[in-house]
């Protein structure tokens, strides 16, 4: 027998393997623009948040529909992926269902579990695409989902219902062949699901059937190499980085703003006190806030690579409900538009970051950041643990700090912070005078 | 406070009286609320009078971290001259940043919100409801702060607060970890919103209205000021009440 499909199967497979590998490479790369930040403390709570949040998808059931929908879908993923392993040692090898002789009836048992998920993920997946583009679903429809974030969302939807054909297909013209005594071929327990669409091939000669056969096993295995190398580009990406984001999730109090050290040894110096790095020669004198994402860390970047456009986050944002521009998703979506146009600038000789062009201003206004109330709700809401606030936080420091851009009513309070203590224009002396009408009470 | 240390008497607790406690009309009301329960029950504390400056919450908020510090080390430099221990306050913005933000700049402290105070308060039997008071059997609607709620995970202690009045409690659609932000944290307290199709704090007493409540109970003067305005906005002032749970707690105690 020819070893050709084993070659063309190896190749595929090489391929398939070194594109990934340079994609991964690519998008650390990326994710690394950001500035460096040590979050490797409590690792067993983050472990802990890793498995519930991640492995569990413990925030997922806050909207219970979706939710139980899309641990088909997750499940499916991960036990279909045991089978692939068997495809994967069958086209190295050239066996058939190399695993059959081994298990027994457990095999069929578990195709027929396999055919199940697979039936699961057809219904969830046309749910999603109905909610998507039939009920448009609110967050599914706001400004920042048009053009390619809905293509995308729809494109995934629509492979995932392809590949899930072809795993049907193929076991239904492979039992069919099976039934006929074909060489090769091993009947099972009957494959509950795959035996409806059976009499759509049963008139079909042997040799169609195994053309059908191979034709629907290539295309699955392809397909899901294809499919891999796709997730890559795609949001979908959150399928791998939800363990890490989690990971690497914030674990002090949501309220938490993290202070800028460079900022307190300027302030001791203005206050004429004791700096703790006053003997060492000061660092070198970065940005106060983010203007661009190599301001931002590399877990905002991260979290923007594993964001999947699901905008719970935008449902949920007080502004975006009340018809501001501000939407949590967007910003998300800006940091990795940005970082990708950095990162494709970069390798093709590019300039990068110098390219005149800069995260806030270029894809997010200030009009945007100026409208959110650090309410957290993004935060509360996301599946996987993104922070949009503390991007957003950044940026206002930026801003702030940097520009002296904020709106004039900011400035006022900020003005009257500095000369009386109190965002309103009190006198400072005045501060205890809500004593006074206890005082009178009490001494009647 | 500095009466206190000048005599040489330590204060069981640090009321920290924030700048809305001090200057705002309206929230003054809660300040002398909260006072006259601490006078009754007999807890020792203190203020720090005009020695208090803002916590630098919306500084730091709005962007300007220089703006923040200096207000937080001042306050710092302040709290730590009187060896503060225990500080509490009824504001949550206040109650995050200097329990949060503040031990990054040499400020530790504990720090308790007043409806954690008052819960320890009622749990102790320090203070004693009436029951039957101003409140009993009406509909209670409380507004989760974020700046208690998300942001420090505090949702039962006011929760409790309330149900020690005899109240029904009636939850907004969007509450607890839910909740819908009031439209004034983050320093939007101190500017106009942006351009949108509504102010949140219309949807939000929207929201609340909608429970059929009697009043809306609070925890934060910024809540109160975003909740009172909405229930004008929606000519409810007479028929639905906000407050503050302290003043809640001493109309019922009748002090």
């Amino acid at each position: 027998m020819s070893i050709l499909p084993q070659l063309a199967f190896l190749l595929v497979f090489a391929i398939a393997g070194f594109i990934i590998y340079k994609r991964v490479s690519y998008l650390k790369r990326n994710i690394f623009l950001g500035k460096g930040e040590t979050r490797n403390d409590q690792p067993e709570k983050r472990w802990k948040t890793m498995l519930l949040v991640a492995l569990g998808q413990q925030k997922m059931f806050k909207r219970i529909i979706p939710a139980f929908l899309h641990l088909l879908i997750y499940v499916a993923f991960i036990i279909i992926n045991l089978e692939v392993l068997e495809f994967i040692i069958d086209g190295i090898t050239g066996s058939h269902r190399i695993f059959a002789p081994f298990l027994g009836a457990v095999y069929g048992i578990s195709m027929n579990i396999f055919e199940f998920l697979a039936i699961a993920v057809l219904v969830s997946c046309v749910a999603f695409l109905i909610r998507r583009n039939v009920m448009k679903v609110e967050r599914f429809t706001k400004p920042e989902m048009k053009g390619w974030p809905a293509l995308d969302a729809n494109l995934i939807l629509i492979i995932e219902i392809i590949l899930m054909f072809a795993i049907l297909t193929m076991n239904a013209t492979d039992q069919i062949l099976a039934s006929r005594g074909v060489e090769k071929y091993l009947l099972l327990d009957g494959l509950f699901f795959s035996g409806f669409i059976q009499p759509l091939f049963v008139g079909m000669s042997d040799a169609t059937l195994v053309f059908i056969e191979r034709f629907a096993w290539w295309f699955h295995i392809v397909g899901i190499l294809a499919f891999a190398v796709y997730i890559t580009y795609s949001k979908h990406l959150h399928i791998f980085l939800a363990f890490p984001n989690t990971w690497y999730s914030n674990l002090k109090p949501k309220g938490e703003i993290n202070n800028m050290p460079e900022v307190t040894n300027e302030v001791n110096m203005m206050l004429g006190m004791a700096t703790e790095s006053s003997a060492e020669p000061p660092a070198e004198i970065g940005r106060f806030g983010a203007k661009d994402v190599n301001d931002l860390t590399w877990v905002n970047v991260m979290n923007a690579y594993s964001c999947t456009e699901c905008g719970r986050c935008t449902a949920e944002c007080p502004a975006n409900l009340t018809g501001k521009k501000l939407s949590p998703r967007k910003i998300m979506m800006d940091v990795r538009d940005r970082a990708e146009e950095v990162g494709k600038s970069l390798d093709a000789g590019g300039p990068g970051f110098e390219d005149g062009k800069s995260l806030l201003g270029d894809y997010i206004t200030k009009e945007e950041i100026n409208a959110c109330t650090t309410c957290n709700a993004c935060v509360e809401a996301c599946p996987v643990n993104i922070d949009p606030l503390s991007i957003i936080l950044q940026l206002r420091r930026y801003v702030a700090m940097e520009e002296s851009g904020t709106p004039a009513q900011w400035n006022a309070m900020f003005q009257n912070m500095e000369t009386s203590f109190s965002p309103w224009k009190f006198p400072p002396t005045d501060r205890f005078n809500w004593a006074d009408q206890v005082k009178n009470e009490e001494t009647k | 406070m500095a009466e206190m240390a000048a005599s040489g008497k330590s204060p069981e607790i640090l009321f920290w009286v924030g700048c809305a406690g001090s200057f705002d009309d309206r929230y003054k009301a809660v300040t002398q609320a909260f006072v006259k329960i601490l006078n009754k029950v007999g807890v020792s504390f203190a203020v720090l009078g005009p020695e208090e400056a803002c916590t630098g919450d919306p500084a730091r908020r709005a962007g300007n971290e220089f703006l923040f510090q200096m207000q937080a080390v001042a306050n710092i430099q302040v709290m730590n001259g009187y060896e503060v221990k225990k500080v509490v306050t009824a504001c949550p913005h206040c109650f995050n940043t200097i329990k949060n933000e503040y031990p990054a700049l040499g400020g530790n402290y504990e720090v308790i919100h007043h409806s954690q105070f008052l819960q320890q308060l009622i749990n102790d039997g320090k203070i004693v409801l009436q029951g039957g008071g101003a409140f009993k059997g009406k509909k209670i609607t409380f507004h989760d702060s974020c700046y208690l709620g998300r942001a420090n995970d505090v949702y039962e202690a006011p929760r409790e607060v309330i149900k020690a009045l005899d109240v029904e409690l009636v939850e907004m659609k969007r509450c607890r970890t839910k909740g819908l932000c009031c439209g004034a944290g983050g320093a939007q307290m101190f500017k106009e919103p942006e351009n949108g199709k509504k102010d949140i704090n219309i949807e939000r007493t929207e929201e609340a209205l909608a429970t059929g409540a009697n009043a809306i109970a609070v925890g934060c003067p910024f809540c109160l000021t975003m909740m009172s305005d909405g229930v004008k906005n929606k000519e409810k002032e007479h028929d639905v009440k906000v407050y503050d749970l302290a003043e809640m707690i001493a109309k019922d105690m009748g002090v």
